[in-house]
């Protein structure tokens, strides 16, 4: 669908002008309700209060309360990205590559489409009812197994309760991604490897790996920003006990805590500019992955 | 190759095991509230109660007017740079990508630091404010959706021709978007009101932030103050995701029997 412009008859051109009506309400929109709002953020996190240029604000973040929420983020959601990646993609080569029926494979990515929308508030109550402290998984296994989970230190109110739950979302999202890749492998490659001699390890190593890992990289940078970003899960499942960057944000926010503004915008910028280079990580990796797929 | 098939199997069940035990886990606690044994009395106590009904009501219809606002933004915008502006095609890309790459936390902020009641749109001053703001901003989250679902419907048309057609028949710009444009990509628009809706019914971050009685606080709030109605929340927020990905599939296989193959 190039020919759009070309093709049609020049009489329609001065009306040019006239098209713009279509695009302006969207371009409207979009000033007013994402780039104004970004922008204001970006520039309170440099401005103090009597709007001079500063560096203070972001000074701020070094606080060791800040930091360490910061911290606490950056591990969980490096960890569920890991993790995510790790499991998602040994699902959807099995579900690829492993000669499993084709139903099952279908279902699965039905069910993956399902569980990576199935975010939020929801998700928390579903673990909280499974690993909560009358959960029931933690009762099954203790009259079960006599295995008593809470007593062994485990709680669902913290970091391991927290990553456990994200991975609910992180998998499937990586098995969605990640399928088509998968697929994309050709079978000819897998012969010219074998016809030259290569085991299955060598050419894993030496093949597919080399191929597929802008996407492994790229999707680990997306799962990366997408569990960064999350903060209605968290507050479900913790309250705000568990001290996490959106949820530090979320407080400023509502005025909870010490209110102030400048210190709100800093954590909002530090926020988007981890989620931007995630994403311009992902961007970048995954049209260097589109190389293979024609 | 069996060796693998194995390990496929091994996988496959572990990730099931996981990912239908707090299904269960949910569905289990939910039947719970009653001590001689299973019952619907969660559901029943929550499809009861006023609030439930106020709050689920209110976010559905929040939900339909984002999808009908999405739209009126998206088709005509998708359809000029289809047909005009290919150039912009970056542009509007870059733009539509951003709620996916912005936290939805930090684009509330900026709502209410730019639309407060001492700013020049005081949005958060009234109560029609409030709930166009939180239209608006759903309608933003929608956008990366929306964008993609119609301009994928439009690949798969000739737009040019159609337009010439409808032109050459005397048809204005919002006659041609109405009547010719958008029966044509109705099945892709769809799919992305669907999306929408799973996601616009339970959202919590920019109800709470502006102070807006939807569904998602009152999940949150139940969740601090009761034992086994949440799940039963839970339980019907997750039949909505699944009623709305099922559609999804639905409507596009059936525009693969409906379209022409060229």
């Amino acid at each position: 669908m190039t020919t759009s412009v070309a093709s049609l008859p020049a009489a329609f051109r001065p009306r040019q002008v006239l098209s713009w009506f279509g695009v302006a309400p969207f371009l409207v929109f979009a000033t007013l309700f994402l780039i104004l709002p970004t922008l204001n953020i970006v520039l309170g996190a440099f401005r103090n209060a009597e709007g001079q240029m500063t560096l203070e604000n972001l000074g701020k973040l070094l606080a060791p309360s800040i930091r360490s929420a910061f911290w606490i983020s950056i591990e969980l959601s490096l960890l569920t990205a890991v993790l995510g990646c790790l499991f998602g993609f040994l699902i959807a080569a099995a579900i690829t590559l492993g000669g499993l029926p084709r139903p099952l494979r279908d279902a699965i990515l039905t069910f993956s489409g399902v569980a990576s929308n199935f975010a939020g508030v929801p998700l928390a109550f579903a673990f909280i009812a499974t690993l909560g402290r009358l959960g029931f998984v933690t009762m099954l296994l203790r009259h079960w197994f006599g295995i008593n989970l809470y007593g062994a230190g485990f709680n669902i109110v913290s970091f391991l309760g927290l990553a456990l739950t994200y991975l609910y979302f992180q998998i499937p999202l990586m098995v969605l991604i990640i399928t088509p890749a998968l697929e994309g492998l050709r079978r000819e490659w897998r012969e010219a490897a074998e016809s030259l001699g290569a085991n299955g390890f060598q050419y894993w190593r030496l093949v597919a790996l080399p191929v597929l890992w802008p996407s492994l990289l790229g999707t680990l940078a997306l799962l990366f920003a997408n569990s960064f970003g999350a903060v209605a899960t968290a507050i479900a499942l913790t309250g705000s006990s568990l001290s996490i960057a959106p949820i530090v944000l979320f407080a400023q926010i509502r005025g909870d805590v010490l209110n102030d503004p400048h210190l709100g915008y800093a954590i909002a910028f530090a926020m988007i500019l981890l989620t931007a280079i995630a994403n311009a990580i992902y961007i970048l990796l995954r049209m260097r992955a589109e190389r293979w797929v024609k | 190759m069996t060796e693998g098939r194995l390990w496929s199997w091994l996988a496959v069940a572990l990730g099931g095991l996981y990912f239908l035990l707090p299904l269960v886990g949910m569905f289990d606690f939910s039947m719970r509230m009653q001590r001689d044994g299973y019952s619907f009395e969660a559901y029943r106590v929550v499809l009861a109660d006023p609030q439930f009904q106020q709050t689920f009501g209110y976010s559905v219809v929040l939900a339909l007017l984002t999808i009908v606002l999405g739209i009126a933004i998206i088709v005509p915008t998708a359809y000029f740079v289809r047909l005009r502006f290919p150039g912009l095609r970056p542009v509007v890309e870059f733009l539509t990508l951003l709620p996916l790459v912005i936290p939805p936390i930090v684009i509330v902020f900026g709502y209410i630091r730019i639309y407060n009641t001492s700013s020049v749109l005081p949005l958060t001053g009234s109560w029609w404010g409030t709930n166009l703001l939180i239209l608006f901003g759903y309608a933003t989250l929608s956008l990366p959706y929306m964008y993609r679902s119609v301009d994928t419907g439009l690949r798969t048309i000739d737009v040019g021709s159609l337009t010439e057609a409808a032109q050459s028949l005397g048809s204005g710009w919002t006659r041609i978007l109405a009547v010719v444009i958008l029966p044509n990509v109705f099945v892709s628009v769809l799919s992305g009101a669907f999306l929408t809706f799973a996601i616009v019914i339970g959202e919590y971050v920019f109800a709470a932030l502006l102070n807006v009685g939807s569904f998602g606080p009152y999940m949150v709030w139940m969740g601090g103050n009761r034992a086994y109605e949440p799940s039963a929340l839970a339980v019907v927020a997750f039949a909505i995701t699944w009623a709305c990905m099922a559609l999804i599939q639905l409507v596009t296989r059936f525009s693969k029997f409906s379209t022409v193959r060229r």
